[in-house]
Formats: structure tokens, sequence, C-alpha cells
């Protein structure tokens, strides 16, 4: 099967068709969802984080993190911020009205916010995009060299990241990670399912000092061993109900909220409509 | 964009790393919208301190929102004294806590820019969304 970061920049393979067809379907719902709670588990979290979400897309991870710990989320909810290169993704997240900020920004030119602000941060499925340079003045190892440094800095003492990414090879593998421990992470790889089609690598990594175990070695060593947890049980069967991101979904969701006496953005023409911003 | 992610963002252009003045950017020409979420005290005693307290004033000042009290409040501000308990779920907020929630978490930039006192960039804000794409020489 041919990979997308060969065929186009991220920006334009995720156009508005695709952003909409990966959004819509149920198995890569279910999938990323599977992910997520999988990422969630490694980075431990017990109580209400601020957390970073790189190459966020439409926000399937991000509708998991919003949620509360007794709908399936650990030290849910969380607030969260995105960022994704792709305007139409972003579009159909506004779509659904996530409670995340989104951002467009490339991670590979770095990560805009102070030192120390963010708990967490988790990339599902994105950063194998920055071993592509898309111009000739820009190369992989600087764009992953920018994340990397940029993402370091932005998490504070004790913080964790992990980074779910389907690598090329082995090459683009220990690529990856190298970048990411030169910026000055504890990085360790777990890998689920491997040598199957459905093999998942993540890059765990952790920043020292502060009061969790920032020794990457002790939450690999958690992990080891580990089943993989089915977080489809957990999950949404959503036989019978409104697809995620449809209108009725919506509605419903914002007469949900309005009956709690909340203000909900007024219901318009383009409530779950096609939206993208044109910058 | 929540005024809260205000508190954190910072220029992204290389050459204003580190200055003083790419933090925090200003807001220009921006319209404003409450979007209201539950309240969240134990986000909110967690974040509380790692916000700049001085930028949440700047930002509140240049949004023309009320002035705000020079001194952050502390965690203990937040929880109503008789409720504070082991149990994240048991505390009940203050009016502080309140309305430091109405302030950062529901009060949001929908349409504007963001500009860097330092290099005077301006990132624009289309439906709450900011655009930190740069181009390729200022990275
Ligand atoms: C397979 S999608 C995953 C989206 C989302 N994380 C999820 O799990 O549903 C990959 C995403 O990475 C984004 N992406 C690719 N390169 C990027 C970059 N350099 N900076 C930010 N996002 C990027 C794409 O636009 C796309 O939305
Ligand atoms: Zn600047």
């Amino acid at each position: 099967m041919s990979r997308p970061e060969d065929i186009l920049p991220p920006d334009l393979f995720y156009n508005d068709s695709e952003s909409r067809k990966y959004t819509t379907s149920s198995r890569i719902q279910r999938i990323q969802s599977d992910m997520t709670h999988r990422a969630l588990d490694m980075l431990d979290l017990t109580s209400p984080s601020m957390i970073l979400d790189v190459g966020c897309g439409s926000g399937l991870s991000g509708e998991i993190l919003s949620a509360s710990d007794e709908d399936g989320t650990p030290g849910g909810p969380h607030v969260w911020i995105g960022f994704d290169i792709s305007a139409s993704m972003l579009g159909v997240a506004l779509e659904k009205e996530v409670e995340g900020d989104l951002f467009l920004a490339d991670a590979g030119q770095g990560v805009p916010f102070r030192a120390g602000t963010f708990d967490a941060a988790i990339s599902i499925s994105a950063i194998q995009w920055l071993c592509n340079a898309e111009t000739s003045e820009d190369s992989p190892a600087g764009r992953l060299s920018r994340f990397f440094n940029g993402l370091y800095a932005s998490l504070r003492r004790g913080g964790r990241a992990v980074c779910q990414f389907y690598p090329k090879n082995d090459e683009q593998k220990q690529m990856v990670s190298s970048a990411a421990v030169k910026a000055g992470f504890g990085a360790g790889l777990l890998e689920d399912d491997p040598g199957t089609k459905n093999a998942k690598t993540y890059l765990v990594l952790t920043v020292g000092g502060g009061d969790t175990d920032g020794d990457i070695t002790g939450v690999v060593r958690g992990m080891d061993g580990v089943d993989v947890q089915d977080s489809r049980r957990r999950g949404r069967d959503r036989h019978g109900k409104d697809v995620k991101g449809s209108k009725a979904w919506i509605l419903r969701k914002k007469e949900q909220q309005e009956s709690r006496g909340k203000v909900v953005k007024a219901t318009s023409k383009y409530t779950g409509r096609k939206r993208r911003i044109q910058w | 964009m929540k005024l809260l992610t205000l508190n954190f963002l910072t220029c992204a252009i290389k050459t204003c790393k580190g200055s003083p003045a790419s933090f925090p950017l200003h807001p220009r020409d921006s319209e404003l919208e409450i979007i209201e979420t539950d309240i969240n005290l134990p986000f909110l005693k967690n974040i509380l301190p790692r916000l700049t307290w001085d930028a949440v004033r700047t930002i509140s000042t240049e949004l023309g929102l009320p002035e705000l009290p020079a001194t952050a409040p502390t965690r203990e501000d937040l929880v109503e004294p008789s409720s504070t308990s082991e149990d994240d779920a048991e505390e009940v907020p203050t009016q502080v806590a309140k309305d430091l929630h109405r302030l950062l978490l529901e009060t949001c930039v929908k349409e504007g820019k963001l500009v860097c006192g330092c290099c005077e960039h301006e990132y624009q804000v289309k439906e709450g969304v900011a655009n930190f794409l740069l181009p390729g020489h200022l990275v």
C-alpha cells in the first residue's frame, strides 16, 4: 500500500474531501480512538491537565481528551490545544465544535508556546509526516529537530509526551527517536502487534525533573507485557445513534447543553455544514 | 481562542525566541465571544501557578475588559473554605474561581489578529483559529 506522505504534502493530501472521508469513517474513528486511549494510558494523568495535540486533525483525539473520567478518559476532562497543517481538517473540527483551541501550524516549524506550558502532549498518526521536507531549503532533520526542541521546551518538568506514528522503516524510526533524544527527552519505543499489518509504534517521551517519574525506563517497564487494552469496550458503540459530527449529532449535543442552562452557539445554516477558513 | 491560550502563546519567529517583547501577543481589532463550558475547578487549581498574571492583566486591559487585581489569586482563593477536601469532586468553587473560569476559559477571540511586540508580525485569527504558518525564511 502506498504511503500518503509519498504522494502529496499533508495540507494537500488532507483536502476537504479526504478530511471528511477520514473523519466520518467508522473504521478510522475506532482505530484513532483506540490509539488515543492507549496513549492516555501511558501518559498516566490523574487530574485535569493542559495537553497539546500535535497534528490534531479533525479532533478525534481531542473529543476523548475533553471527556470526563467517568466517561473513560483518565484524569479528564482535560483542556487541550491542537494544531494541524491542514485547514480542511481544522474545518471539520470546527464543524464538530470541539472544545479545544485550534491552530493552523506546521510542527516542523516549531511549537510556539512558552516554556513549561503543557502537562502532557499527544500526537496520533502524524509525525511520520515530518520525515518529508517540501522545499529544498528545508530538511527532515531540521524539521524533526525544530519540532522536538519546541515540544521539549513547551512541556513542564516531569511532563510526558506520547507520539504514535507510522515509521516507513527502521531507519525512519531511529531518525525520529534520536531527534527526540537529542532535544533532551528520555525516549522509549513501544510496539503493539509487532510484525503484523496492524503494528503500531508509540514513541514515549519524558522530561526530567518535577514530581512525576521522569525516568523513561520506568514508564516503559511498566508497560511491558501489558496487554493492549481493548478500549472498544469502554467505547461508544454508535449503532442506532447519530453519527458523531453529523448535524443531528451537533443539534443533540447543543440541546443537552442548553437544557443545562448553557449559552450555546446559535444554530445557523452553517451548523454541521461544510466549513473551511479561507486564509 | 480562549484567553487562557493567549497566556501561553508566543511569537513563532526564530529571531523573537527569548525576547521578552514576544510575549504576550497583543490582540488587535478583535471580536470576542463567550462560549460557556462547565467549570473545571481541579484544572483551574492546576493551571493557576503557571499563569503569568501580568500578561492576564495586560490582555484584559487591551481587550477593554474590567480591570483585574494587581496580584494573582491563590489556590486557596478558588475553593470555598467549608468544602476543602481530599476529593476534588467535593470542592465548591468560589466567585473568584467562577470569574477566572469566565475570563480564561469562556472568553474567546473569534476574529482579529495577534501582534508580536518584538517583530510586529501579525497572526490572523478567523473563526477562533489562529494561523501560525510562517514563510520559510522566518522559521
Ligand atoms: C492521519 S491524520 C491524524 C489526525 C488526528 N491526530 C487523528 O488521530 O485523527 C494526520 C494529521 O497530521 C497532520 N499533519 C501532517 N503534517 C503535519 C505538520 N507538519 N504539522 C502539523 N500537522 C501535520 C495532517 O494534516 C493530518 O491532519
Ligand atoms: Zn515576533
